[in-house]
């Protein structure tokens, strides 16, 4: 799933400082499912910006509300009837949220609550982590499972670099060595000539490098 | 391992049997033209090639390759660093190019310290390719005088192709294959992490020998003379895939103050001379980091004076 974090309130309190009435929309999809962007987050923000609002002399009223998805037109239309009666709207999406409802309403204006990270999911109750680059050509079947594109800093495929040390990536001690935890999966396995062979350099057209994408299902498209 | 691949001294100098002593020269940060000259002389005459390094810890300075056309004016050969943090492909073909049609005959495949540890920890990093890759992508250049994608290169960068190894960093065991990758990948040579603990490293030569790793490249021992116990602290602590052990450390303490920087450079004589004699070590890879001067003393000291001519 997506996972994000949600901006500072400094940040979305400068964003709408001269509103006077907002929409603030979440989204049911994976911003509700990481508790950045779901209805209890709204009602949070919501809260917090009336009370900051009132303390600066200049109260704010805000609407509450939340979608289906953000990221399908279907669930967009919902809110057609309402989305002109605010002075901006702030989703709580993840960054495809506020960009459809854009795209959707071009007289109204967005803004972003939640920065956007990356795809991953919880490792522990409140830890998320990354997982997937989205590269477009998954290789993590010849990393036993583990993905060095996401995972390692440089996203070495014939890792591990010079900096691995007990286990732990060279630029902080809060980070894994992926290639360490590969090398020794294999080992234990029994399956290090896996490794031996020099991985070629990677075709990396289908990841962002080349170009926005889109995904066609023609079946689906008739 | 006789045929010469690239006309490079270094090339020259292993090939006819002789113990390498490559130094090492980090670019200005400016177009300190001048600085950069002074450091060069230093090394002349004193090794047999000088890595100019490119970005070194992710900071940036005079590009590799510039410094390395400025040393080849200087008559001191260069060993062009690259590395893949700060090049895609396509930039690393033509500065490839660029640097051999300048006169550079070494290059050293790299893939460089994260950003993290730099001056723009902002910046975006590249990693198109790795340094296994890269070493490949040389090794495809000069053999079969080709680009990455197949097409013919109009006149070949004739390069002998180094790569790093560093024995400290984990896992240890998974080491020794890394570097049976770089070789298999096409690296004509190798130049170590500094080593510090001497019985680890004498059990990862035999490994290498063993495996016949040695019969295929030449293996640099790299040497970096401590200059400080506050310097030997750092290094043990602070950089990863470092390995310091504490007797090294405690050496230094025990000759007393002001003597720290001269037991430095006695270690490091005595490495060298141990590295003369142990098994399937090739050369010496001093990187005596802004101690440039120092090294004509080091190589007096350690007889690796004069260098040969071949």
């Amino acid at each position: 799933m997506i996972i994000g974090d949600r901006k500072s309130l400094a940040e979305i309190l400068d964003m709408i400082k001269d509103c006077r009435n907002i929409l603030i929309t979440g989204c049911k999809g994976c911003v509700t499912v990481c508790n950045v962007g779901g209805l209890k987050e709204v009602q949070v923000l919501a809260s917090s910006l009336k009370i900051a609002r009132k303390k600066e002399g200049r109260p704010i009223t805000i609407e509450e509300n939340l979608l289906e998805r953000q990221c399908d037109p279907e669930y967009i239309a919902e809110v057609s009837d309402i989305i002109h009666n605010y002075d901006a709207v702030v989703s709580m999406a993840c960054g495809v949220g506020p960009q459809f409802l854009s795209e959707a309403y071009p007289k109204q204006k967005f803004f972003p609550a939640i920065n956007t990270k990356f795809f991953g999911g919880a490792t522990a109750h409140g830890i998320w982590e990354e997982r997937c680059a989205g590269c477009g050509s998954c290789v993590i079947h010849q990393y036993d499972g583990l993905c060095p594109i996401s995972r390692c800093s440089k996203s070495l495929m014939n890792g591990p670099c010079g900096g691995s040390a007990n286990g732990l990536c060279e630029i902080s001690r809060d980070v894994v060595c992926i290639w360490d935890m590969i090398v020794k999966k294999k080992m234990e396995q029994g399956r290090l000539d896996d490794l031996l062979a020099v991985a070629p350099a990677k075709d990396w057209s289908t990841s962002r490098d080349g170009g926005p994408r889109k995904s066609i299902r023609e079946e689906l498209t008739q | 391992m006789n045929e010469n691949k690239s006309g490079s001294n270094l090339e020259n100098v292993l090939r006819a049997g002789h113990f390498a002593f490559t130094g090492e020269c980090g670019p200005p940060k400016g177009a300190n033209v001048g600085h950069l000259k002074e450091k060069i002389a230093f090394l002349k005459g004193n090794v047999d090639a000088v890595n100019i390094t490119d970005n070194q810890t992710a900071v940036v300075r005079m590009s590799s390759w510039a410094a390395s056309a400025i040393s080849v004016q200087e008559g001191v050969e260069p060993n062009f660093q690259m590395v893949c943090r700060d090049r895609n492909r396509l930039a690393m073909m033509s500065d490839i190019l660029g640097v051999y049609s300048l006169g550079a005959r070494n290059m050293l495949c790299l893939s460089g310290d994260h950003q993290r540890f730099g001056n723009h920890p902002d910046a975006k990093n590249v990693y198109d390719i790795d340094s296994l890759q890269l070493i490949a992508l040389a090794k495809k250049m000069r053999d079969e005088g080709k680009f990455l994608n197949g097409e013919a290169i109009d006149v070949a960068p004739k390069l002998f192709i180094g790569a790093a190894c560093n024995p400290f960093a984990d896992p240890f065991e998974f080491r020794v294959h890394r570097l049976a990758k770089k070789i298999n990948a096409g690296a004509d040579f190798v130049q170590t992490q500094c080593i510090y603990n001497m019985a680890k490293f004498r059990t990862f030569m035999k490994m290498a020998v063993d495996m016949g790793l040695t019969e295929k490249c030449f293996v640099l021992a790299g040497v970096t003379p401590l200059k400080s116990i506050g310097m030997a602290q750092y290094m043990a602590k602070q950089v990863p895939g470092m390995d310091v052990p504490a007797e090294v450390i405690d050496r230094l303490k025990g000759v007393g103050k002001g003597k720290a920087a001269e037991e430095g450079i006695k270690f490091a004589i005595e490495q060298i001379e141990e590295f003369k004699e142990m098994e399937g070590v090739a050369g010496v890879h001093l990187m005596a980091i802004e101690w440039e001067h120092k090294v004509a003393q080091i190589a007096e000291q350690a007889k690796m004076l004069p260098r040969p001519v071949v």
